[in-house]
Parts: C-alpha cells; structure tokens; sequence
C-alpha cells in the first residue's frame, strides 16, 4: 500500500478494480477483512473500514455469518461512476501535458489513433 | 467499543527533569496504537506508568476501569515486553515461558510452542547464552503468546533481522485478527509499522503531540514541486514546513491533506505530488526544540 490516500480507500479501490475487470462477478463472495489484512499486511480494522464503505454504496453486500458478496449491477454502476472521474482524471492532465509539449488537440487525437491501432 | 485506558493529565517529574507533562488520552479495546517518538520523550516511563512499574507524580491513571498499582485484577490482563528484559541468570527458555504461562491466564502454550520453532530458540538454552536477537525473540513470543487483553511492546526488536520482524509482524496482525486485543506497539521502525498501528500517539518531549488515526495522516503532509507559481497557487493557505528553490522551480513540503480535485489541478499544471510518510511526518514535527511545536489539539485544528 503506498500513495497518499488513507489505505482504507485503497482497500476499496482494489475491490472495485477486480470487480471492474470481472475477475469478482456478481453474487461471488469477496476476500474476508481478516484475509485482506493478511495479505496487503495492514490492519483489519482498516481492511473492515474499505470493505464497509462498499457495503454501505450498494457495491457489496453482506450474508449474516458467512461474508460479503458483490451485489447484483455492482459492475454496471462502478463502470458509470468511473467513466466520470475518467475524464478529470486522465484526460484532463493528457491534454495539459501535451499543451506543454505544443501538441495540438487534433495531433493528439491522431496519436490516439495511432495507438489504437497498433494494440 | 469500549475504552480500557484513560490517562488524565499525567505528569513524571525525576528529580529535575520532567519525563511526562499533562499527558492525557485514552485507549479504545481492540486496537493496534504505535506510540511514537525519539529516544527520551518519554514512551517508556509512560509504559511503565500505565503497568504499574512506576508512580506517578500528578495526574490519574484507570485501566480498566481501575489503578494499576498492586491491583492483580489489572495486572494480570496485561503484558509489558520491554526492551531489555532481564531474567535470572539460571533460567532457561522454558523457564521463562513457564513463568509466563503463570502469569497471563489466556496463555496459548501451542501458539507459544509454534513460535519457538518459527524463530528458532531453543527451549534449552539458558537465556544468558541467547544472542541479542534471540532474547528479543523471547520477548516477541512472551507478548504474542500471553494474548494479554492490554499488550505493551517497548521496542521489542533490538537485534531482530528483517526476517524475524516481518515473522513477528504477520503473527502479531495474524493472532489479532483471531483474537482482538488492544496492543501498544513502541518503535522508531515506523514506515515498518506504518500500515499495521490504527491509531498514532506521538510524544515529543514529554507532552503529547498527536493523537489520531493512521488513515487520517496518511497523506496530511505532501510535498508539491514544479513551477514557483504553480507551486504557490496549490499550497497558498497551508502550513510550510519546509522549502526550496532551484531557479524557476521550487519544492514546498505543506501540511494539509489535498482534496481529489486538488490534485487533479495540480496535475494538470504540470506539478508532481508526493506524499509523505508517516515517519517523515514524525520527524518533520519532532525536530527543534519542541517548544514552538503545536500540541495535539492545537494541530488537529
């Protein structure tokens, strides 16, 4: 766990990314507090404290006396919430890099297309 | 959640010298605090207050819900692992593991057995032939073993390689998970414990200088570099602790954590964020004299 953001949030952005890329699909259980704690050896109590800001989103839910699991349109609603925080995220500092470098947004756009293709 | 430790104004005066000073806080059941700072500000008289191995000079003292002193009630729930522990000079491993296993009634003699084989001691050997490391392991095992519901580790690793600290970090994380207990965790190996300490009480000349949540400092101190005023548009308004200059850039270490658009701006103006660590941090707020230093309260304003 690095970068500055409280390590709760962090917890809650991992599982967010696995249910985004769908390696935790819907109605599957997700890791325990205990077994998050042990493997990116934090704190339960913090590893608790990102698994119950899902809960209380909707993202995860909770089966009394056996763990949590992810809520059925779980990955829909991320991918919304995420498409959002994308542009201000990624694009917005793309285009102030390239604006430095004297790129104009129609250079950038073909660049972009470049890229695409060559993937 | 309950609390098991209050600590009201507490004062540790030795003849001249001021150990404690209006010391108050308290501790909440089943949580993992690092007591942080330099050498002599006072953690380990602290600890030793809190278990009854020394009296105060003013100020109160309840765990759970009473005074330590002579009291068995409170004793026997807790376990203070010190750094240099001293044993009799016939005793053995064993020995010392026995008189343990008398003391704290929630002794788990297979946890202890497990962790001899894992650090490797022999149960044997006579503790005045252990190396430094090994005796430091004992005191590990001792405290993890004990499943004391109040545990105190006084910088319980003089001599331990990595390789035994991480051991004795996942077991202590490992057993907490299995049994909560409140655990005070005293070190300067701090971006080692950085990620398993709750909560942080940093003590700096004998006062208290923080008390607060780990994620709530994570990232309350950043270091913003890039063009001077790039630079000043983003950390105008926060607290400076530190700064330079290098022809047109400059790096300022604020303190004051950064919203998400904050940061998005910053980016988008070129400039690099780095966050500081929590022993940076902690260095940062306990070199200088201390007096010009905010107290607790007056830094979580």
């Amino acid at each position: 766990m690095d970068d500055g953001r409280p390590i709760f949030l962090q917890i809650a952005e991992l599982l967010e990314n696995s249910i985004l890329d769908g390696s935790l699909i819907e109605d599957t259980q997700v890791p325990s507090t205990n077994e998050l704690a042990a493997f990116h050896r934090i704190n339960p109590a913090t590893a608790a404290k990102g698994v119950n800001q899902l809960v209380d989103d909707g993202t995860l839910y909770k089966k009394r006396g056996i763990g949590m699991f992810v809520a059925p349109g779980a990955r829909e609603r991320l991918r919304g919430r995420r498409r959002e925080e994308f542009a201000r995220q990624y694009v917005q500092p793309l285009l102030a890099e390239a604006r430095k470098l004297g790129i104009d947004p129609t250079e950038l756009k073909k660049m972009i297309d470049t890229w695409e293709e060559r993937r | 959640m309950n609390t098991i430790v209050t600590v009201t104004d507490l004062a540790k005066r030795y003849r001249g010298v001021t150990a404690l000073d209006g010391v108050s806080f308290s501790l909440t059941e089943n949580r993992i605090y690092g007591l942080l700072g330099r050498n002599g500000a006072g953690k380990t008289t602290l600890m030793q207050l809190l278990t009854a191995q020394n009296m105060a000079t003013s100020g109160d003292i309840a765990v759970f819900g009473e005074h330590p002193y002579e009291n068995d009630r409170v004793l026997a729930r807790t376990c203070f692992v010190k750094e240099s522990q001293t044993y009799p000079q016939s005793m053995r491993v064993g020995h010392a593991l026995r008189a343990a296993r008398l003391l704290h009634p929630n002794w788990d003699q297979r946890f202890a057995d497990s962790l001899l084989e894992e650090f490797q001691l022999p149960p044997q050997r006579m503790v005045k032939k252990l190396s430094r490391g090994m005796l430091s392991a004992l005191g590990v095992i001792i405290g993890l073993a004990s499943r004391a519901p109040l545990t105190f580790f006084d910088e319980p690793y003089l001599g331990l390689d990595a390789v035994a600290r991480q051991l004795f970090y996942d077991h202590l994380l490992a057993d907490f998970a299995e049994h909560p207990r409140t655990v005070i965790l005293s070190t300067h190996l701090i971006d080692e414990v950085s990620d398993l300490i709750e909560h942080v009480l940093l003590i700096d000349h004998g006062r208290l200088l923080l008390d607060q949540d780990t994620d709530d400092l994570r990232g309350d101190v950043v270091t913003v570099s890039g063009p001077v005023a790039a630079v000043h548009e983003i950390t105008v308004g926060r607290t400076e602790l530190h700064g330079n200059l290098l022809g047109g850039t400059a790096r300022v270490t604020v303190r004051g954590r950064l919203t998400e658009a904050e940061r998005v701006q910053a980016r988008a103006l070129g400039l690099t964020v780095e966050t500081v660590s929590l022993q940076e941090l902690v260095v940062r707020l306990t070199t200088g004299a201390g007096k010009t230093e905010p107290t607790a309260k007056e830094y979580a304003l």
